[in-house]
Protein backbone atom coordinates (compact mmCIF):
# COMPACT_ATOMS: atom_id res chain seq x y z
CA UNK A 1 0.00 0.00 0.00
CA UNK A 2 2.98 2.37 0.87
CA UNK A 3 4.56 2.38 -2.55
CA UNK A 4 0.90 3.17 -3.96
CA UNK A 5 1.11 6.26 -2.04
CA UNK A 6 4.07 7.48 -2.79
CA UNK A 7 3.61 6.46 -6.24
CA UNK A 8 0.22 8.87 -6.03
CA UNK A 9 2.69 11.49 -4.06
CA UNK A 10 5.20 11.80 -7.07
CA UNK A 11 2.83 11.66 -9.86
CA UNK A 12 1.56 15.31 -8.02
CA UNK A 13 4.57 16.68 -7.75
CA UNK A 14 6.51 15.35 -11.10
CA UNK A 15 3.96 16.06 -13.86
CA UNK A 16 4.77 13.06 -15.55
CA UNK A 17 2.70 9.50 -15.55
CA UNK A 18 4.31 7.09 -13.37
CA UNK A 19 2.86 3.32 -13.47
CA UNK A 20 2.18 2.77 -10.24
CA UNK A 21 0.70 -1.28 -10.54
CA UNK A 22 2.39 -3.87 -9.09
CA UNK A 23 4.92 -5.63 -11.52
CA UNK A 24 4.97 -8.90 -9.43
CA UNK A 25 3.40 -10.77 -6.67
CA UNK A 26 5.41 -10.96 -3.28
CA UNK A 27 4.86 -14.41 -2.98
CA UNK A 28 6.32 -14.84 0.99
CA UNK A 29 3.94 -12.46 1.85
CA UNK A 30 0.81 -13.75 0.30
CA UNK A 31 -1.36 -16.24 3.51
CA UNK A 32 -3.06 -18.44 2.38
CA UNK A 33 -5.65 -20.56 3.90
CA UNK A 34 -5.60 -24.42 4.47
CA UNK A 35 -7.31 -24.70 1.22
CA UNK A 36 -5.56 -22.72 -0.72
CA UNK A 37 -2.61 -25.24 0.33
CA UNK A 38 -4.72 -28.67 -0.80
CA UNK A 39 -5.63 -26.77 -4.32
CA UNK A 40 -1.73 -25.54 -4.80
CA UNK A 41 -0.67 -29.35 -3.73
CA UNK A 42 -3.48 -31.11 -5.87
CA UNK A 43 -1.43 -29.28 -8.68
CA UNK A 44 1.86 -30.12 -7.19
CA UNK A 45 0.94 -33.57 -6.87
CA UNK A 46 -0.99 -33.99 -10.25
CA UNK A 47 2.37 -32.88 -11.92
CA UNK A 48 4.96 -35.34 -9.84
CA UNK A 49 2.39 -38.32 -10.86
CA UNK A 50 1.91 -37.35 -14.46
CA UNK A 51 6.83 -36.95 -14.70
CA UNK A 52 6.11 -40.37 -12.47
CA UNK A 53 3.73 -42.40 -15.13
CA UNK A 54 6.76 -43.85 -17.35
CA UNK A 55 8.13 -44.99 -13.61
CA UNK A 56 4.60 -46.44 -13.01
CA UNK A 57 3.53 -48.23 -16.20
CA UNK A 58 7.68 -49.75 -15.61
CA UNK A 59 6.68 -51.40 -12.29
CA UNK A 60 2.95 -52.77 -13.74
CA UNK A 61 5.13 -54.43 -16.44
CA UNK A 62 7.75 -55.46 -14.95
CA UNK A 63 5.40 -57.01 -11.71
CA UNK A 64 3.36 -58.63 -14.45
CA UNK A 65 5.48 -59.68 -16.82
CA UNK A 66 6.67 -63.22 -15.25
CA UNK A 67 7.34 -64.76 -11.82
CA UNK A 68 11.48 -63.54 -12.46
CA UNK A 69 10.66 -59.52 -13.22
CA UNK A 70 8.18 -59.90 -10.55
CA UNK A 71 10.88 -61.43 -7.89
CA UNK A 72 13.55 -59.23 -9.33
CA UNK A 73 10.97 -56.15 -8.48
CA UNK A 74 10.73 -56.99 -5.22
CA UNK A 75 14.52 -57.08 -4.82
CA UNK A 76 15.05 -53.53 -6.34
CA UNK A 77 12.55 -52.41 -4.49
CA UNK A 78 13.91 -53.15 -1.12
CA UNK A 79 16.40 -50.60 -1.31
CA UNK A 80 16.15 -47.45 1.04
CA UNK A 81 15.94 -44.62 -1.84
CA UNK A 82 13.61 -46.78 -4.09
CA UNK A 83 11.35 -46.91 -0.82
CA UNK A 84 11.14 -43.36 0.03
CA UNK A 85 10.66 -42.53 -3.93
CA UNK A 86 7.43 -44.52 -3.84
CA UNK A 87 6.82 -43.20 -0.10
CA UNK A 88 6.28 -39.97 -2.08
CA UNK A 89 4.36 -40.44 -4.79
CA UNK A 90 2.01 -42.45 -2.27
CA UNK A 91 1.60 -39.12 -0.58
CA UNK A 92 1.23 -37.47 -4.09
CA UNK A 93 -1.59 -40.25 -5.25
CA UNK A 94 -3.35 -39.57 -1.35
CA UNK A 95 -3.72 -36.17 -1.52
CA UNK A 96 -4.14 -35.92 -5.20
CA UNK A 97 -6.83 -38.58 -4.88
CA UNK A 98 -8.95 -36.86 -1.37
CA UNK A 99 -8.41 -33.44 -2.38
CA UNK A 100 -10.24 -34.46 -6.02
CA UNK A 101 -12.72 -36.05 -4.09
CA UNK A 102 -13.21 -32.48 -2.04
CA UNK A 103 -13.68 -30.96 -5.19
CA UNK A 104 -16.10 -33.61 -6.48
CA UNK A 105 -18.03 -33.08 -3.17
CA UNK A 106 -17.91 -29.27 -4.13
CA UNK A 107 -19.14 -29.48 -7.07
CA UNK A 108 -22.19 -31.83 -6.19
CA UNK A 109 -23.25 -28.94 -3.39
CA UNK A 110 -22.31 -31.28 -0.27
CA UNK A 111 -20.13 -28.86 1.31
CA UNK A 112 -22.62 -26.07 1.28
CA UNK A 113 -20.61 -23.33 3.06
CA UNK A 114 -17.27 -22.04 3.83
CA UNK A 115 -16.90 -23.53 7.12
CA UNK A 116 -17.40 -27.12 5.87
CA UNK A 117 -15.58 -26.38 2.83
CA UNK A 118 -12.55 -25.35 5.06
CA UNK A 119 -13.28 -28.53 7.53
CA UNK A 120 -12.87 -30.73 4.40
CA UNK A 121 -9.99 -29.19 3.60
CA UNK A 122 -8.23 -30.08 7.11
CA UNK A 123 -9.55 -33.76 6.67
CA UNK A 124 -7.90 -33.51 3.41
CA UNK A 125 -4.51 -33.14 5.19
CA UNK A 126 -5.09 -35.00 8.11
CA UNK A 127 -6.54 -38.07 5.70
CA UNK A 128 -3.46 -38.67 3.14
CA UNK A 129 -0.46 -37.54 5.57
CA UNK A 130 -1.64 -40.16 8.11
CA UNK A 131 -2.58 -42.95 5.16
CA UNK A 132 1.00 -41.98 4.19
CA UNK A 133 2.35 -42.67 7.34
CA UNK A 134 0.57 -46.29 7.83
CA UNK A 135 1.03 -47.22 4.96
CA UNK A 136 4.62 -46.52 4.63
CA UNK A 137 4.82 -48.25 7.88
CA UNK A 138 3.00 -51.07 6.65
CA UNK A 139 5.07 -51.56 3.15
CA UNK A 140 8.73 -50.73 4.37
CA UNK B 1 -33.00 -9.84 -23.06
CA UNK B 2 -29.46 -9.54 -23.37
CA UNK B 3 -28.08 -11.07 -26.88
CA UNK B 4 -23.99 -12.27 -25.91
CA UNK B 5 -22.21 -13.78 -28.53
CA UNK B 6 -20.03 -15.80 -26.67
CA UNK B 7 -16.59 -16.62 -28.74
CA UNK B 8 -13.44 -18.84 -27.29
CA UNK B 9 -12.80 -22.78 -28.51
CA UNK B 10 -15.56 -24.08 -26.61
CA UNK B 11 -13.39 -26.76 -25.20
CA UNK B 12 -14.28 -25.84 -21.61
CA UNK B 13 -17.34 -27.54 -20.34
CA UNK B 14 -16.81 -30.76 -22.27
CA UNK B 15 -12.92 -30.80 -20.56
CA UNK B 16 -14.17 -29.85 -16.73
CA UNK B 17 -17.13 -32.98 -17.08
CA UNK B 18 -13.99 -34.98 -18.21
CA UNK B 19 -11.83 -34.07 -15.93
CA UNK B 20 -14.53 -35.10 -13.33
CA UNK B 21 -16.01 -38.33 -15.17
CA UNK B 22 -12.59 -39.92 -15.63
CA UNK B 23 -11.81 -38.63 -11.62
CA UNK B 24 -14.62 -40.74 -11.03
CA UNK B 25 -13.93 -44.06 -12.93
CA UNK B 26 -10.39 -43.82 -11.27
CA UNK B 27 -11.27 -43.71 -7.86
CA UNK B 28 -13.97 -46.33 -8.68
CA UNK B 29 -10.89 -48.31 -10.12
CA UNK B 30 -8.79 -47.94 -7.03
CA UNK B 31 -11.25 -48.68 -4.17
CA UNK B 32 -12.61 -51.71 -6.09
CA UNK B 33 -8.64 -53.21 -6.42
CA UNK B 34 -7.44 -52.29 -2.68
CA UNK B 35 -10.85 -53.94 -1.64
CA UNK B 36 -10.13 -56.73 -3.40
CA UNK B 37 -6.20 -57.05 -2.72
CA UNK B 38 -7.32 -56.25 1.24
CA UNK B 39 -9.76 -59.06 1.36
CA UNK B 40 -6.93 -61.53 -0.25
CA UNK B 41 -5.09 -63.49 2.69
CA UNK B 42 -1.50 -63.21 1.58
CA UNK B 43 -0.10 -61.11 -1.42
CA UNK B 44 2.30 -62.62 -4.04
CA UNK B 45 2.63 -62.72 -7.74
CA UNK B 46 0.42 -65.07 -8.15
CA UNK B 47 -2.84 -63.17 -6.12
CA UNK B 48 -1.55 -60.11 -8.45
CA UNK B 49 -1.50 -61.95 -11.99
CA UNK B 50 -4.76 -63.48 -11.27
CA UNK B 51 -6.23 -59.76 -10.57
CA UNK B 52 -5.55 -59.18 -14.11
CA UNK B 53 -6.00 -62.47 -16.00
CA UNK B 54 -9.64 -62.14 -16.76
CA UNK B 55 -10.93 -60.14 -20.13
CA UNK B 56 -13.10 -57.81 -17.93
CA UNK B 57 -10.62 -56.59 -14.77
CA UNK B 58 -7.98 -56.30 -18.06
CA UNK B 59 -11.09 -54.08 -20.16
CA UNK B 60 -11.33 -52.04 -16.38
CA UNK B 61 -8.08 -51.93 -16.39
CA UNK B 62 -7.56 -50.41 -19.66
CA UNK B 63 -10.33 -48.06 -18.75
CA UNK B 64 -8.63 -46.74 -15.52
CA UNK B 65 -5.68 -46.40 -17.77
CA UNK B 66 -6.83 -44.85 -20.24
CA UNK B 67 -8.95 -42.11 -18.02
CA UNK B 68 -5.67 -41.52 -16.13
CA UNK B 69 -4.08 -40.28 -19.43
CA UNK B 70 -7.21 -37.94 -20.83
CA UNK B 71 -7.46 -36.94 -17.26
CA UNK B 72 -3.46 -35.98 -17.11
CA UNK B 73 -4.14 -34.44 -20.28
CA UNK B 74 -6.48 -32.17 -19.22
CA UNK B 75 -4.63 -31.15 -15.84
CA UNK B 76 -1.08 -30.70 -17.94
CA UNK B 77 -2.36 -28.38 -20.36
CA UNK B 78 -3.87 -26.39 -17.62
CA UNK B 79 -0.70 -25.87 -15.69
CA UNK B 80 1.45 -25.33 -18.74
CA UNK B 81 -1.40 -22.67 -20.26
CA UNK B 82 -0.95 -21.14 -16.45
CA UNK B 83 2.94 -21.20 -16.16
CA UNK B 84 4.45 -20.86 -19.66
CA UNK B 85 3.94 -17.47 -21.27
CA UNK B 86 5.91 -18.18 -24.86
CA UNK B 87 3.49 -19.67 -27.28
CA UNK B 88 6.48 -21.71 -28.91
CA UNK B 89 7.60 -23.67 -25.86
CA UNK B 90 4.10 -23.57 -24.55
CA UNK B 91 2.64 -25.59 -28.08
CA UNK B 92 6.33 -27.86 -27.80
CA UNK B 93 5.29 -28.84 -24.54
CA UNK B 94 1.53 -29.92 -25.12
CA UNK B 95 2.89 -31.63 -28.47
CA UNK B 96 5.76 -33.80 -25.91
CA UNK B 97 3.03 -34.26 -23.58
CA UNK B 98 0.66 -35.70 -26.12
CA UNK B 99 3.05 -38.01 -27.97
CA UNK B 100 4.14 -39.41 -24.52
CA UNK B 101 0.78 -40.23 -23.28
CA UNK B 102 -0.49 -42.03 -26.76
CA UNK B 103 2.99 -44.05 -26.35
CA UNK B 104 1.65 -44.73 -22.59
CA UNK B 105 -1.54 -45.96 -24.41
CA UNK B 106 0.23 -48.44 -26.52
CA UNK B 107 2.55 -49.46 -23.85
CA UNK B 108 -0.66 -50.10 -21.93
CA UNK B 109 -2.11 -52.69 -24.16
CA UNK B 110 1.33 -54.46 -24.54
CA UNK B 111 1.28 -54.60 -20.76
CA UNK B 112 -2.10 -56.10 -20.31
CA UNK B 113 -2.54 -58.04 -22.88
CA UNK B 114 1.09 -59.04 -23.25
CA UNK B 115 1.36 -60.62 -20.79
Amino acid sequence: MTHRISGFIKKMTINKPIKTRPKHLALHKIYLPLSGYVSILHRVSGAVLFLALPLLLLLLDQSLRSIETYTNLTEYLAHPLLKLALLGLLWAFLHHFCAGLRYLAIDLHLLPNLDAARAASKWVMAVSLTLTVVLGVKLW
Amino acid sequence: MVNRTVTGAHYGLRDWLAQRVTAAVMAIYVLVVVGYLLMQPSFGYDTWLELFTSNVMRTFTMLFLLSLFYHAWIGVRDIVMDYVKPAGIRLLIHVLVILALLVYVIWSVQILWGM
